[in-house]
């Protein structure tokens, strides 16, 4: 029921400005329903996004949102999470946002390991500004800038966010939703840089471009094609080939930054302020 | 010892700087290193946390100024410093502060330029960049300091400018003054005036974000976390703080923008005139060239020439005001900048041809020495 | 203030036509087919006592344009 998420919503804000059939709305549902399953205080929660379709999710929400610029909503995060470390964290971006132009926020955000909740909705191309491809659409992907194919190779950025030091990665789709919601929740309890991939659909551009039919057929596309790491761990390779792996692929914990920061705070406890 | 001389300290203009930050009540910095303006970084990383304060080294300087942006909003007082190049990463989101209305203070100790250019070799040709840097029109606050006890003082004016009127204020040094050690006193804490911030009166529920409240046209700001839930967005928006891209809101937003500057210049600018009652010859300077200025000033009337100076502490907005009474007094103005050019045009178009404007301009990365303006003194008397 | 306008038919399934894009996910992934589409696309409950509640449409609804009333909760 929508009733019992409405409180997380701008309502007087919606529909929201997505194509019909966009995805990113079920994504924003799960955010908003982990949040509410954490528990977590609207007042002292601060959603920051980047540029692109995906980061218009902060203007429906109802909580302190920042709408910032592209690619740079982790280093505006980093801001607000160190300057207030009381404010739970969450960042909205998108594969262009997250993987070109903050492609060196994101790797260095990963390695301090502040208590961010990052969610990356990969769509796979630039929705935007109208279908260009990204570091995330895969070889041979038609956009209008690949009007030939793609021929760069797309990040796994889960390994990438894994090898540049988050304590916790994890994947999910739009269309299983409640796996989403899940592993959403679970990257809220780690104290850490906690990174969920989300697969989103652009029917509109994604989509059309590369004729992988309407919204629904986009969707099915995601049903039939993840699996989740528990079902894969016990699949031969074979098997495996060309499935995109769901769950939680990575948790392990280490020192968080602000908790570090307050400890060199506390020596100097007796001083101006404290 | 009694307290004055425990607080008389010989000190760094950087560091000056940096203390000037922690009085004024800073408590949030990130930055990425880069000569000259290093050592605000290094004495904030070491002082921040003392006083409760929180530093960062960020990946870069676009990361930087986000990072502040971040903090701002959350009511920490917050400051970057850097250098010619991380001038030019930061101009995206010092944008970004302008139209949002988020206080901060951006330093920026001029090196050489452009690119790469000179980094230990003092400038002063980052002053357009200063006004223009980032893109489209937008007002900015951009002052500059000529001593080390200015260094310190005129930051902590900068967080009061730029907290009274949400608006990013440029501290823009040089490498003469970052560098130069010089004995300052530091002020008793109450000593020297902070502003804070004005939040909201109302209830949450009642908060409109951008609405001005008085005749001032700077809206209250809530802080993240205090229950104000609202949007901040780098979109030109309404009062409400939501994006809109109807032409009479746009433009709204564009004039209130520019005219809470306007109406805010009696307490924004701030120049020093010396010797300029009698003054047949004016000098225009400011930064450490105003020191080279001060010595032709006193050699000029050591000699008997009528000579005076206007030193521009303000530089943005441009003093045009100050700069027009005086040019109806004096037959001549003359300034000498560490640029090619850069602040004797707009000086040309403030008098609008009253008085011949002559510059002395330079950039290798030398101070102009109080001859070469002696010699133009010469010249044009 | 409730977003969720009340549907006109008596059915367990609340429609906020307003929110509506017309997308189609709704109906396509409905497993009995409670749903279809009316004449603009938009949803319509065309056999409502089959619906189960399984929550399919609601949860892929990208606009929370569906509210599927009883039912176990999710
Ligand atoms: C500095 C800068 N460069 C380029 C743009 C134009 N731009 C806006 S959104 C976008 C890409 C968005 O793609 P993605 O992050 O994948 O988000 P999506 O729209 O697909 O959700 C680009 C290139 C911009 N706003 N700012
Ligand atoms: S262009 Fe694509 S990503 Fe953007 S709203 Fe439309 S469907 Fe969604
Ligand atoms: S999924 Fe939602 S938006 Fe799409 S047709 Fe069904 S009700 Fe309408
Ligand atoms: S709840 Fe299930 S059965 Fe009922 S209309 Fe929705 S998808 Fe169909």
């Amino acid at each position: 029921m929508f009733a019992e998420i409405e409180q997380y919503f701008r309502t007087e804000r919606l529909p929201h400005i997505w194509c019909p059939g966009c995805t990113n709305g079920i994504i924003v549902k799960s955010i908003v329903e982990a949040i509410q399953k954490a528990g977590l205080d609207q007042d002292k929660t601060v959603i920051v996004s980047g540029i692109g379709c995906s980061s218009r999710a902060t203007g429906y929400l109802n909580f302190n949102t920042l709408h910032t610029t592209h690619g740079r909503a982790l280093a505006f995060a980093t801001g607000v999470k160190l300057a207030n470390p009381e404010l739970n964290v969450f960042v909205i971006t998108g594969d262009g946002d997250c993987t070109s132009i903050g492609g060196n926020h994101f790797i260095h955000s990963a390695r301090r390991n502040m208590d961010l909740n990052v969610i990356l909705f990969n769509n796979n191309i630039y929705g935007m500004t109208g279908g260009q491809y990204s570091p995330m659409s895969p070889s041979g992907a038609k956009a209008t800038t690949a009007p030939y194919g793609n021929i760069e190779r797309p990040f796994d950025i889960c390994n990438l966010a894994i090898a540049s030091g988050a304590t916790y990665v994890a994947r999910g789709n739009s269309f299983n939703t409640r796996q989403l919601t899940d592993i959403i929740y679970n990257g809220i309890a780690n104290k850490g840089f906690s990174f969920v991939e989300a697969i989103a659909s652009c029917p509109v551009y994604y989509g059309r471009k590369n004729k992988l039919g309407n919204a629904a057929d986009m969707l099915k596309w995601q049903r039939d094609n993840c699996i989740t790491k528990e079902a894969a761990d016990r699949l031969p390779p074979e098997k495996k080939q060309g499935k995109i792996v769901t769950g939680i692929l990575h948790h392990e914990p280490a020192p968080e930054y602000t908790t570090e920061y307050q400890k060199i705070i506390d020596k100097f406890q007796g001083g101006e302020e404290s | 010892m009694n307290v004055t001389s425990i607080n008389a300290r010989l000190m760094q203009g950087n560091q000056a700087c940096a203390e000037g930050a922690i009085y004024a009540g800073a408590r949030f910095y990130a930055g990425y290193p880069i000569t000259p303006s290093t050592e605000i970084a290094e004495v904030l990383a070491e002082r921040l946390p003392q006083v409760g304060g929180k530093f960062i080294q960020m990946e870069d300087e676009i990361a930087s100024m986000a990072a502040i942006v971040g903090a701002s909003l959350t009511g920490a007082k917050s400051m970057t410093a850097t250098s010619g190049p991380g001038f030019s990463l930061k101009q995206e989101n010092l944008g970004y502060a302008v139209l949002s209305e988020v206080p901060c203070v951006v330093v920026n100790v001029q090196r050489l330029g452009p690119s790469t250019g000179g980094p230990t070799a003092p400038s002063q040709g980052d002053i357009m960049q200063a006004r223009w840097g980032t893109h489209g029109d937008h007002p900015i606050i951009a002052v500059s300091p000529s001593s080390v006890q200015e260094c310190f003082e005129l930051t902590v004016k900068a967080f009061n400018l730029s907290e009274r009127f949400r608006i990013p204020v440029l501290m823009m040094l040089d490498e003469v003054i970052g560098h130069m050690r010089e004995r300052i006193v530091i002020p008793a804490p109450g000593e020297l005036d902070i502003f804070e911030r004005k939040t909201p009166e109302v209830a949450p529920s009642q908060y409109v974000p951008y609405e001005p409240q008085d005749d001032s046209l700077v809206p209250p700001m809530a802080n993240f976390g205090e229950g104000y839930r609202y949007h901040v967005t780098g979109l030109l928006h309404d009062d409400t703080g939501f994006p809109s891209n109807s032409p009479a809101v746009m433009g709204a937003h564009q004039d209130r923008l520019h005219e809470k500057i306007r109406r805010g210049l009696n307490e924004i600018i701030m120049v020093e005139e010396a010797e300029t009652e009698d003054a047949d010859v004016l000098l225009v300077a400011f930064g450490c060239m105003a020191r080279s200025a001060a010595r032709a000033v006193k050699e000029a009337r050591a000699k008997g020439q009528k000579v005076g100076m206007l030193r521009l502490i303000t530089i943005w907005p441009f003093p045009e005001e100050a700069l027009r009474q005086l040019a109806e007094k004096v037959k001549a103005i003359i300034v000498p900048e560490m640029n090619l050019g850069q602040v004797v045009d707009v000086v040309k178009s403030a008098v609008e041809g009253k008085v011949p404007v002559y510059g002395i301009c330079q950039a290798d990365g030398e101070i102009i020495p109080p001859e070469r303006i002696l010699e133009k003194i010469e010249e044009v008397l | 203030m409730s977003a969720v306008a009340e549907t006109t038919q008596q059915t367990p399934i609340a429609i906020n036509l307003s929110w509506c894009k017309a997308c189609g996910i709704c109906y396509a992934l409905c497993p009995v087919k409670v749903l279809g589409p009316d004449e603009l696309g938009k949803v319509t409950v065309i056999q409502a006592n089959k619906c189960t509640h399984c929550k399919i449409c609601e949860n892929h609804c990208p606009d929370y344009a569906i509210s599927v009333v009883g039912g176990k909760k999710s």
